[in-house]
């Protein structure tokens, strides 16, 4: 909390703070990983199996005090790396989902204007001059400000992870109010002033490509594509996530994994549908997939008839060829 | 370390990457937290930093592997020791393997045949780094670079991968693989066949990039980023795009087709709000006490666009016209009716060939295999072609409609027959003409384009995608 002596109590106008760039608040701040081989280590002590890209990137993200924008098909574990930061940093998540239509009082603040009419009209009956500008004053406090995601990360006192979800659906104009939040990590309220961050908030921000950003966002952030994950690291990823698989399996349903994206999909399977593919098959006691497997389980791993018709056209059907 | 990100910036800069002054100081910055000796840390963190766009990164990485790929062999070379890991089953691999760390001291005496036997039990047990070795013993034998000479690194490529005969390598791995394992399923096989297939492929990077290095070694950074300079996809030339250019082009243009569409509709709806929504408005001021503190309006209404599209598909303007069509096609959510024709000296329409393929390859298979759009000799006659357009589609021409005809005007000295395009235009709301060639050349030898553009509402050079986008931006 503040120690400015302002009526409204904690946060306050930040006259003080806002004296202070941006810049400025990181040079105290020490950083919360030492290199990326300790983010990685980290990561994966939370079930989070990194490659080295994007562990380097989360280190270079909180040396530079900047946010990540991250890009990638769906299902590859977008969200998930910003959860699985938080987790392990032990910080609070702060998740801001956008949605078209998402305005400034969704994302950042809003006066809680049903509260002010109700003050104001039990106020109504002691009403003179001196008392109405107080009221005035009072109208546009701490009291009956709503906070909303980035305003709350802004003002935490503790570090939080800050995670806008989706950023591709935000309206055009909307994305601009993002700028302030993500460069200088400040918020103007012009009835109270700039709020500057205390502690600088890791941000995450997704995006599934469904349409171009700008360039004045893209240019504030790290940019980090997740493709699909290497058939090395997705052997990983299952064995570690799908208890009681074995090895062959693993190794096997993985190649399967690279053959099937490479087909002409419309849509290719995503990390998560692999993992549940090999539970499926680890239930079904399975320890080979042979062509009758893949057909009877294809359901669980490609969600649109075409693309189930031409997988087994592909991959499955005629027994055996070669001697 | 700085002269180098300040060469690569450059040179990324010339290409057509949008990379700000912030972003500049940024990569500077952000080398200061990274382990300099570790190449592939370097380029993640400068391409986080300098590459926003994914489309982008095969040109970034490209550019740096040109100025970054020399510290390799100058500086420290690949810690050896990473080998334990793995499996040394034949002390002989070890040794030779241990020897090729060093400089390629043993592996210099080995004949071609051995080399050979090296490589696929390499690719077999999948060790990096003695593939690395490998790929230095290839290109010193079989690329033969001179110093001094012009830099041509696919023609040394070319020749590397022939003597290494990549499908004999696979073939044997195979067959080494099924006599081992006996009968499998077509199933395995095929996994089999495709991760070998992988592996070959990441030979033959190492190949490349090692016949990078010499190259730099030989010119200096400047002067080979100059000639192996390739354009982004975005502004790739149409008319001489490569095959292999085409295909980068179709992967690209499908996710920007969907990024177009979405774009289109939320200028449509936003263009203009509606008239006031007087009961939801008053019954939303409930909340506030009866002041009317949100307006509700109706959502506009505004009517879409219906396009009919005449694309010439001879010769040299054929990939031209694929991307449009496969474009239009993508867009047809923001057009009432997307309507295709094609056409070389008679006219066919494929709108129904577009809507039951969804791959713009088995298209342009079905349009050669059928001969759409020839008439007569196959050779371009705009007048006929939209003569015989006009007769058959004349009058399904309406105020709303907008006409785009996609050809370079080479008319092969036929007559142009230019009134029919004004007739056109005067049914149709629009007629915009898109030439794939550069203005300059415009009217140039048996080019009538000139006829054509008295009538139409607009012609437009659209040599690349990045014009091709802008003006379907400002068709929606």
């Amino acid at each position: 909390m503040t120690q400015a002596p302002t009526k409204a109590g904690r946060g306050g106008p930040a006259a003080a703070e806002a004296a202070v760039p941006g810049g400025a608040v990181s040079a105290g701040m020490p950083p919360l990983f030492e290199s990326a081989a300790e983010v990685e280590q980290s990561l994966r002590g939370v079930a989070y199996l990194p490659d080295k890209k994007i562990a380097s990137v989360v280190h270079l993200a909180d040396r530079l005090h900047k946010p990540v924008l991250i890009e990638g098909p769906a299902g590859t574990g977008k969200t998930e790396l910003a959860k699985s930061v938080a987790l392990m940093t032990g910080a609070p998540l702060i998740r801001l989902q956008c949605y078209e239509g998402l305005d400034e009082a969704k994302a950042l603040y809003e006066w809680d204007y049903r509260k002010q009419l109700l003050h104001i009209q039990m106020r109504e009956g002691e009403l003179d001059e001196n008392a109405s500008r107080d009221l005035e004053g009072e109208l546009f406090g701490e009291r009956f400000l709503l906070t909303r995601p980035l305003l709350a990360a802004i003002r935490a006192t503790e570090p939080v992870v800050l995670l806008i979800d989706e950023v591709d659906r935000l309206d055009i104009e909307t994305e601009a109010l993002l700028l302030e939040v993500l460069s200088d990590f400040q918020v103007s309220i012009p009835e109270l002033g700039t709020i500057t961050a205390r502690t600088q908030p890791l941000v995450f921000l997704t995006s599934n490509t469904s349409r171009e950003l700008s360039e004045a966002l893209k240019r504030r952030c790290l940019y980090l594509h997740i493709d699909y994950p290497s058939v090395a690291r997705e052997r990983e990823i299952v064995l570690a996530r799908v208890p009681g698989i074995a090895e062959d399996l693993a190794n096997q349903l993985t190649q399967l994994m690279r053959s099937l994206r490479s087909l002409d999909l419309k849509k290719k399977p995503s990390i998560s549908e692999t993992l549940d593919w090999a539970r499926t098959l680890v239930v079904l006691g399975t320890a080979h997939i042979d062509a009758e497997t893949l057909a009877s389980t294809f359901p669980v791993l490609l969600k649109n008839q075409s693309d189930i018709e031409l997988a087994i056209k592909e991959l499955g059907d005629h027994t055996m060829a070669r001697p | 370390m700085i002269t180098a990100v300040e060469g690569l910036i450059s040179e990324l800069r010339k290409i057509g990457f949008p990379i700000s002054v912030s972003e500049n100081i940024d990569a500077v910055e952000a080398l200061r937290f990274v382990d300099l000796g570790d190449r592939e840390a370097v380029k993640t963190v400068l391409g986080s930093v300098l590459v926003k766009d994914y489309e982008h990164q095969s040109a970034y990485e490209a550019v740096f592997e040109i100025f970054f790929g020399l510290r390799r062999l100058q500086g420290v070379e690949a810690p050896t020791g990473q080998g334990a890991d793995g499996e040394q089953r034949d002390g002989d691999g070890a040794s030779v393997f241990g020897a090729g760390g060093a400089g390629g001291g043993v592996v210099d005496e080995v004949d071609d045949a051995g080399i050979r036997e090296l490589l696929i039990q390499a690719l077999r047990r999948d060790e990096r780094l003695l593939l690395q070795t490998l790929a230095r013993v290839y290109v010193t034998r079989h690329a033969g670079i001179q110093p001094g000479r012009a830099v041509a690194g696919t023609y040394y490529l070319s020749r590397t991968m022939r003597a290494v005969g990549p499908e004999r390598v696979l073939t044997r791995l195979v067959e080494d693989a099924t006599d081992e394992m006996g009968a499998m399923s077509v199933l395995d096989h095929r996994l089999l066949v495709e991760d070998y297939d992988w592996r070959i492929k990441g030979f033959r990077q190492e190949v490349e990039a090692e016949i990078r290095r010499r190259l730099v070694a030989d010119r200096g950074a400047d002067a080979v980023a100059k000639t192996l300079r390739r354009p982004l996809p975005e502004d790739v030339d149409f008319i001489t795009a490569s095959a292999e250019q085409v295909t980068a082009l179709r992967e690209i243009v499908a996710p920007m087709a969907r990024k177009l569409a979405a774009k289109l509709a939320h200028k449509r709806r936003h263009k203009s709000r509606g008239a006031l929504d007087f009961r939801r408005t008053v019954r939303k001021s409930m909340s506030s006490g009866g002041v009317p503190i949100d307006m509700v309006f109706r959502r506009p209404r505004p009517s879409k666009p219906e396009l009919m599209i005449l694309a010439d598909i001879s010769g040299s303007v054929s990939a031209f016209a694929a991307f449009t069509l496969q474009l239009a096609y993508a867009l047809r959510s923001e057009f009432s009716r997307v309507r295709s024709f094609v056409f070389v000296d008679g006219i066919d329409e494929v709108t129904d060939i577009l809507q039951s393929a969804d791959n713009i390859v088995d298209v342009t298979r079905q349009i050669n295999a059928e001969a759409l759009g020839v008439w007569l000799d196959g050779r371009s006659d705009y007048g006929h072609a939209l003569d015989t357009f006009w007769e058959q589609h004349g009058l399904e021409l309406k105020s709303r409609t907008t006409v785009l005809v996609l050809g370079d005007a080479r008319t092969n000295y036929r007559s142009p027959r230019a009134a029919v395009i004004k007739q056109m235009s005067h049914r149709a709301g629009h007629v915009f003409w898109l030439n794939p060639e550069p203005e300059s050349i415009w009217n140039s030898g048996d080019s009538v384009i000139a006829a054509y553009a008295k009538y139409c509402d607009g012609v437009y050079e659209c040599r690349n995608v990045r014009q091709l986008r802008a003006f379907i931006e400002r068709l929606g």
